[in-house]
C-alpha cells in the first residue's frame, strides 16, 4: 500500500472532522468515569452512614471512634415504632429472668426499657404521604392546565402574570411563616391536613407552571391541529395528544414537587402540632427527650427516604430526559 | 368528495392582509395547487379551508353547504402537514387509526381500513413501529395513510414534500399524484416549488403578496402568464423579460436589437399600446439559434444541464437565458444570432405589469 513518507505510524482510521476528534479520548473517558464515581461516593457517604447507624445499637452508634464494622440490630427501628418507658433497676432484674418475651420486647429490655405502646411515627409518615401526594397531584393538575393556557392562548398581560406567579418563590418561605401561622390560626387551618396541602400546592404551583409551560411549548402545535382535523375536539386533543406528549415534563415536575412537599420542614414545624404533623419535624423532636437515640433517628430518616427514592426511581427515565429541558426531538 | 367554493374570502392580521379577498372554485376530484413564494398567503388560505384559521370576511362552502364557521373536526377534511405531525407516543398503526377512533368505528372495521390503506402505501411492515424510527419518506407515507384512511371530503396538504430529501421527494410526488388519480379525491396542495405544481396540478393558483395572481392549468400559467410576477416565478429560470419600445410592428430591444412581431401581435399591440413601452417575454426554449437570426447577443456564460446547455446571453445590460445544443461548445463572449418562436412571445404592459392580450 502506498503511504506518504510523512504519514503517521498508525493508519488514521477515525474521522478527523473538527467535532469528532478529542485528545486521548480513552483517557478522558476513564477520567470522567472516575470523577463521576468519586462525586457519587462523596454524595452518598452521609446516606450510607445514616443507613449504617439505623442498624446500630445505641452504644455502637455513639462510640468514639465511630465503628465501621458492628453487629446489626433492629433496635433503631423498634425504637422508632414504639413508645417506651425506662425500667427501674429492680424491674430490670425481673425482666432478665422472664422467658415469655418476644424478640421485640427482648431488644427493648436489653436497653432497660419496656414498650408501653405504639409511637406516632407511622401516623406522621402517613400524614406526610397524604399531604405530599395530594398537594403534588393538585399542583400538577392545575399546573398543566395553566401551562397549557399560557403556552397556547393569547393571554392579556401574559408576561406580567407569569412573573407574578414566579415572584411567589422569590423570598425564602421562612420569612412568611409567622404571618401564615397567624392567618392559619385565625382561619382554623392550623394543624390540619388541608392547611399544609393548600400551602404546598401554592408553593409548587409556580414551579409547575413554569416548568410545564416549557415542555408544552416544545410540543408542535401541528400535533393538536392534526387531531382537530381528524375529528377531535380541543379538549380531546389535549387529553390524547398534549398530555402523553408532555409525559416527560409531567414526570419531572411530579418528582420535584413531591420532593419539595415531602422534605418541607419549616412550615410543617410551625403550622402543625399533632394531628397533621408530618415526618420531617417529628424526627428531630426525638432528640429532645432524654438521651439522644441516634439509631432511632437514623432509622426514621431511612424510612423517610424510601418513598422519595421509589418515586424517583420509578420515573427515572422521564426524569433524565426531563432535566435536559427542551431537548425533546421535534416532530 | 366535495366541490370547495371560496367567495370573497380574506384574512386580516391586525390591519394588514394575509390574504386579500379571493374567489376560488375547487371542483370535485380536482387537484389544485396553491403556489407562491413564502409569506404569500397560500398556507393561510389552506388553513382557512381547513378551519384551523378563521376567515375575516367571506364564505367557504363544501358542496354548497356553508362551512365558514364550522370547527375543523366538523368539516370532514384531512390535513397533511409539512413536518408530518405524527404522534410520537403512538405506533404507526395507532397513528393511522386515530381519525377512525374519533368516529368510534368498530375495531375490526378500523383494522380492515388501516391494513387496506397500509397496503396501498406499502407500509404494512411499519405498522408496529414508532414514527420516530422511520425515514422521512416513510413518515410522510404514514401521514398520508392517516389522511387517506377516512375517505374525507377533501385532502389539504401543506408542503408535504418540503421536509423530504430530494430522492424521496421525486418518488413521493409520483405517489401522491397516483393516489389522487386512484382516489379521485378533491385535493388542495400548497407548495412554493413550481416544479411540484407543474407536475401535479390540474389547476394552479399562483399567489403573491397576499393576492391571487393567476388561476389556470399548468400549461396556461407557463405559456400565458397573466402578469410579470407569474412570468418570472414560473419556470426555472423564469421567462426572459426585456423592456423595449414598440413602434409600427417592431420592438427595439436592449443591445441594439430590433424584433419584428407577428401580424397577430401587431394588431394586438397597435390596439393596446399604439407606440410606446412594452415588456417582451419569452421562454429559454423559445429561442432558436440561427446563423441569420434577427437578434444577437454575446455569450456571458453557459452551463451544461446534461440534456441541453443553458446559455446566458448578454443583450446590452440584460441577460437572456436560452437553450443551446448540448454538443456545442459556446466560448465566452462569442456573438450568437437567434430568432424567437413568434407564437411563443408574450407582451406585457410595463406600467400595470399585466399581460397584453
Amino acid at each position: 500500500m502506498l503511504q506518504s513518507p510523512s504519514a503517521p505510524k498508525q493508519p488514521v482510521t477515525i474521522s478527523t472532522r473538527v467535532d469528532k476528534v478529542g485528545a486521548r479520548p480513552a483517557f478522558w473517558r476513564s477520567f470522567r468515569a472516575t470523577l463521576a464515581v468519586l462525586i457519587a461516593a462523596i454524595t452518598l457517604l452521609p446516606a450510607v452512614w445514616m443507613a449504617m447507624t439505623a442498624f446500630k445499637s445505641q452504644p455502637d452508634a455513639v462510640s468514639a471512634p465511630p465503628k465501621v464494622f458492628f453487629r446489626p440490630t433492629l433496635e433503631g427501628f423498634v425504637g422508632l415504632l414504639t413508645a417506651r418507658r425506662q425500667l427501674t433497676p429492680s424491674e430490670i432484674e425481673e425482666y432478665r429472668q422472664r422467658t415469655d418475651l418476644n424478640w421485640v420486647e427482648r431488644i427493648v429490655a436489653r436497653r432497660g426499657q419496656v414498650i408501653i405502646g405504639q409511637s406516632e411515627f407511622l401516623k406522621y409518615l402517613v400524614n406526610s404521604l397524604i399531604i405530599s401526594v395530594t398537594s403534588t397531584f393538585l399542583s400538577i393538575v392545575l399546573g398543566v392546565l395553566a401551562a397549557y393556557a399560557f403556552s397556547r392562548f393569547k393571554i392579556r398581560g401574559e408576561a406580567d402574570l407569569l412573573f407574578f406567579i414566579l415572584s411567589t418563590r422569590m423570598l425564602p418561605p421562612v420569612v412568611v411563616t409567622i404571618p401564615i401561622f397567624l392567618m392559619y390560626r385565625a382561619l382554623g387551618l392550623f394543624d390540619t391536613h388541608f392547611g399544609l396541602i393548600l400551602l404546598y400546592t401554592a408553593f409548587n404551583l409556580s414551579f409547575a407552571v413554569w416548568l410545564l409551560k416549557g415542555f408544552i411549548d416544545e410540543i408542535p402545535k401541528e400535533y393538536e391541529e392534526a387531531a382537530l382535523v381528524d375529528g377531535y375536539t380541543r379538549l380531546q386533543a389535549f387529553r390524547k395528544i398534549v398530555l402523553p406528549q408532555a409525559a416527560t415534563g409531567i414526570a419531572a415536575t411530579t418528582v420535584f414537587s413531591f420532593i419539595f412537599a415531602w422534605n418541607e420542614y419549616a412550615f410543617a414545624l410551625m403550622l402543625t402540632s399533632n394531628v397533621a404533623r408530618t415526618a420531617p419535624p417529628s424526627l428531630p423532636s426525638r432528640i429532645g427527650t432524654g438521651v439522644v437515640e441516634w439509631s432511632t433517628i437514623a432509622a426514621g430518616s431511612l424510612a423517610f427516604l424510601i418513598p422519595a427514592v421509589i418515586l424517583t426511581f420509578a420515573l427515572r427515565k422521564h426524569l433524565l430526559r426531563g432535566v435536559t429541558f427542551g431537548a425533546i426531538r421535534k416532530g | 368528495m366535495a366541490t370547495i367554493h371560496l367567495q370573497q374570502v380574506d384574512k386580516l392580521f391586525g390591519t394588514s392582509y394575509a390574504v386579500k379577498p379571493m374567489d376560488l372554485t375547487i371542483k370535485n376530484g380536482e387537484f389544485v395547487v396553491l403556489l407562491g413564494p413564502s409569506g404569500c398567503g397560500k398556507t393561510t388560505t389552506l388553513r382557512m379551508i381547513s378551519g384551523l384559521e378563521s376567515v375575516t370576511n367571506g364564505m367557504i362552502t363544501f358542496d354548497g353547504k356553508d362551512v365558514t364557521w364550522l370547527h375543523p373536526s366538523e368539516r370532514d377534511i384531512s390535513f397533511v402537514f409539512q413536518f408530518f405531525a405524527l404522534y410520537s407516543h403512538m405506533s404507526c398503526y395507532e397513528n393511522i387509526s386515530f381519525p377512525l377512533q374519533a368516529k368510534n368505528e368498530p375495531k375490526d372495521e378500523i383494522k380492515r381500513k388501516v391494513s387496506q390503506v397500509a397496503q396501498m402505501l406499502r407500509i404494512e411492515s411499519l405498522l408496529d413501529k414508532r414514527p420516530g424510527s422511520l425515514s422521512g419518506g416513510d413518515q410522510q407515507r404514514v401521514a398520508l395513510a392517516r389522511a387517506l384512511v377516512r375517505k374525507p371530503a377533501a385532502f389539504l396538504m401543506d408542503e408535504p414534500l418540503g421536509a423530504l430529501d430530494a430522492e424521496f421527494r421525486d418518488s413521493m410526488r409520483a405517489e401522491i399524484k397516483r393516489l389522487h388519480i386512484e382516489q379521485g379525491a378533491t385535493t388542495v396542495y400548497v407548495t412554493h416549488d413550481q416544479i411540484e405544481a407543474m407536475a401535479m396540478a390540474d389547476k394552479v393558483v399562483v399567489m403573491s403578496a397576499a393576492e391571487v395572481q393567476q388561476v389556470g392549468t399548468p400549461l396556461e400559467v407557463y405559456y400565458d402568464p397573466s402578469n410579470l410576477f407569474v412570468a418570472k416565478f414560473i419556470g426555472s429560470p423564469g421567462m426572459n423579460l426585456l423592456k423595449g419600445h414598440y413602434e409600427n410592428g417592431t420592438v427595439g430591444l436592449p443591445g441594439d436589437n430590433l424584433l419584428t412581431v407577428s401580424e397577430k401581435a401587431k394588431t394586438l399591440l397597435g390596439k393596446a399600446v399604439g407606440t410606446g413601452e412594452v415588456v417582451v417575454g419569452f421562454r429559454p426554449e423559445s429561442v432558436v439559434l440561427k446563423e441569420d437570426g434577427q437578434l444577437h447577443g454575446s455569450v456571458y456564460s453557459s452551463d451544461l444541464h446534461g440534456g441541453y446547455t443553458m446559455l446566458h446571453l448578454s443583450l446590452g445590460s440584460d441577460i437572456v437565458h436560452a437553450r443551446g445544443e448540448r454538443r456545442m461548445k459556446y466560448a465566452m463572449n462569442t456573438m450568437l444570432r437567434f430568432d424567437l418562436k413568434s407564437e411563443q412571445v408574450r407582451f406585457f404592459d410595463p406600467k400595470t405589469e399585466k399581460s397584453i392580450k
